[in-house]
């Protein structure tokens, strides 16, 4: 979970779900966002991860889980069968992020996707002067323990979703946990989006 | 856990009896059966509205007790680890229920009981019985305890089928379930297993086509059954930690003597096991076993259709016998019904064996999945 901007990151979403809905939160940690959902919107929730550290910490918050791949953990359920499939800072870890992005539009009738935008000006910097690749707030990681293995700007998953024929309908820029609206893809650490096919 | 954790102290077996003639069992078979017995033990106390009563369901040799002490017995019950005061079953919460098995010979009705019809034994005159049919008899006493609805069933391995049984027979009699270590069907190997287990106890010169009572029991045969059990309920990291290739001290080499340490061991625990267990409820259970099979002709997606009851399904990942996969299939199968359910795979290297020795896992798990049931406030998805 990037802690940067994991807050801000939080209500946003909740603000984007409609009360009462189905959930399903793909990467979901210790379950803090669908607790937040639960209290906030009575979403019926589900969530699935790997980590059985996480699973406990679920399973003791009262959340349904399924401890799984999300590279393969979605193809028993039927096309929308979830009113919102969520990748929170998930989707630049899977491995095949093209097929579960695929997979999370069949199933859900929208989804959320948040991920840490590589093109920040930090980043930029880092790159350009010291030569190093970058580590900020929002990628924390030394290249030889991230668990990033996709590296995406918002300006390359704009023009993905323009290529996939993906509907943006909302999208949120996030720097230092408030709202960015001046150049995104420069001034923000993160970006969400809220998707439909 | 931070709460005083306790032992439910002295228990007392209890009896059911039903099925009277004329008014026989039918079972899945279509044969009938009657008088039955049920033994079972119960811990905790049955609240008002009686929506607190958990159904532990006990594995291949398990039996009632699961939980305390009875009378004048050094040894606790099978589960009392897991069983009892801020335990993982809170007896201070739930009032808990577990019953011997219909097959069983450890006082419910089984082979080794004697037929009314004609004062001796049943001996392999005991009718078939099936994994259906135990769950069909333990309805039986649900209801006469005046339960309507239980709050779980919970048991692994064998237990674990009964608890899918459950699912798909009586699906409006629970509001939980907790499949542990299990499978919605045998396969070959698990199959085969037990087929090598059979032939055992019956090349046993003293099995005599399952007329041995008042005789010499089969014993060789039923130990080496139990030996090959054994081996399929531990992996090779628990083997290798526990005994190594460490030999007894005073050894006779290439005598074929117990030297190693495991040796020893398994006929230590097949020794032991023939104190405690009836050879024919041996066969006739582990058929009941190899027959198993929810979906009997049903798909995937239409085993769990309509079920409201929330599932947690639990798999250990160095179970070789009933492997995580198993578990899988049944996630797969509540989520293709849109039933509410969770599922974890703890680490373990104990085996098979590992449901009943990963209490500490177990119980920081299950401890809150019931409390969430109890609560009513589960908010799982339970999609379209």
């Amino acid at each position: 979970m990037n802690q940067a901007t994991g807050k801000i990151e939080h209500k946003v979403i909740s603000g984007w779900i409609s009360s009462g809905a189905s959930v399903l939160d793909l990467g979901c940690g210790d379950g803090e966002l669908l607790s937040l959902l639960i209290r906030e919107k009575q979403v019926r929730a589900q969530g699935i991860e790997l980590s059985e550290q996480a699973i406990h910490s679920c399973v003791a918050a009262g959340l349904s889980v399924f401890q799984e791949d999300i590279d393969t953990g979605l193809a028993e359920y039927a096309d929308k069968s979830f009113d919102y499939v969520i990748l929170n800072q998930t989707f630049q870890q899977v491995k095949k992020p093209d097929f579960v992005l695929k997979e999370a539009l069949r199933v859900g009738k929208k989804i959320i996707v948040g991920f840490p935008n590589f093109c920040y000006i930090t980043a930029r910097f880092q790159l350009f002067f010291r030569g190093k690749v970058p580590v900020t707030p929002s990628l924390p990681y030394e290249w030889y323990d991230t668990p990033n293995l996709h590296f995406l700007s918002i300006a390359d998953f704009v023009e993905y979703c323009k290529k996939r024929e993906v509907q943006i309908e909302r999208a949120t820029f996030i720097a230092k946990n408030k709202r960015v609206r001046f150049l995104p893809n420069v001034f923000a650490e993160a970006g969400l989006f809220l998707l439909s096919k | 856990m931070t709460e005083s954790v306790g032992t439910v102290g002295t228990v007392k077996t209890q009896y059911f009896t039903f099925a009277e003639p004329p008014n026989e069992l039918t079972l899945e078979s279509g044969e009938k059966l009657g008088p039955i017995t049920l033994t079972y033990e119960t811990y905790g106390k049955l609240n008002r509205d009686k929506s607190n009563a958990v159904l532990v369901l006990h594995a291949f040799s398990g039996d009632a007790h699961a939980a305390g002490f009875l009378e004048g017995d050094k040894d606790s019950g099978w589960w009392d680890d897991f069983i009892g005061p801020g335990k993982g079953i809170d007896t201070n919460e739930y009032f808990v229920i577990c019953s011997n098995v219909l097959g069983g010979c450890k006082g419910s009705t089984g082979p080794s009981s004697i037929n009314p019809k004609t004062g001796k034994p049943y001996g392999l005159e005991f009718p078939i019985i099936t994994i259906g049919d135990m769950v069909n008899a333990q309805r039986r006493l649900i209801n006469h305890l005046g339960i309507e609805k239980l709050l779980a069933v919970v048991g692994g391995s064998m237990g674990g089928m009964q608890v899918l049984q459950w699912m798909v027979a009586y699906p409006d009699r629970i509001r939980s379930a907790i499949p542990i270590a299990t499978t919605m069907k045998h396969t070959p190997q698990q199959i085969a297993f037990n087929e090598v287990g059979r032939q055992a106890v019956m090349a046993d010169p003293n099995w005599r086509n399952g007329n041995y009572y008042g005789g010499k029991v089969p014993a060789k045969g039923l130990a080496v059954a139990r030996m090959i059990g054994h081996i399929t309920y531990m992996s090779d990291t628990s083997m290798a930690d526990k005994f190594g290739r460490r030999t007894k001290a005073e050894k006779d080499p290439f005598k074929f003597s117990a030297d190693f340490e495991v040796e020893g061991y398994l006929r230590y625990r097949g020794d032991n096991f023939v104190k405690r267990f009836d050879a024919n409820s041996y066969l006739y259970i582990t058929k009941a076993i190899d027959y198993f099979n929810i979906l009997n002709g049903h798909s995937l997606g239409s085993i769990f259709k309509g079920l409201k009851a929330k599932v947690f399904v639990i798999a250990f990942k160095s179970d070789w016998l009933y492997p995580a996969y198993q578990s899988q299939e049944i996630v797969k199968a509540c989520k293709l019904a849109g039933v509410d359910a969770s599922y974890c795979e703890i680490n373990s290297t104990y085996g098979h064996d590992a449901f009943l020795l990963e209490i500490e896992q177990e119980t920081q798990l299950i401890r809150h999945f019931l409390k969430t049931v109890s609560n009513g406030n589960g908010n799982g998805a339970q999609h379209a």
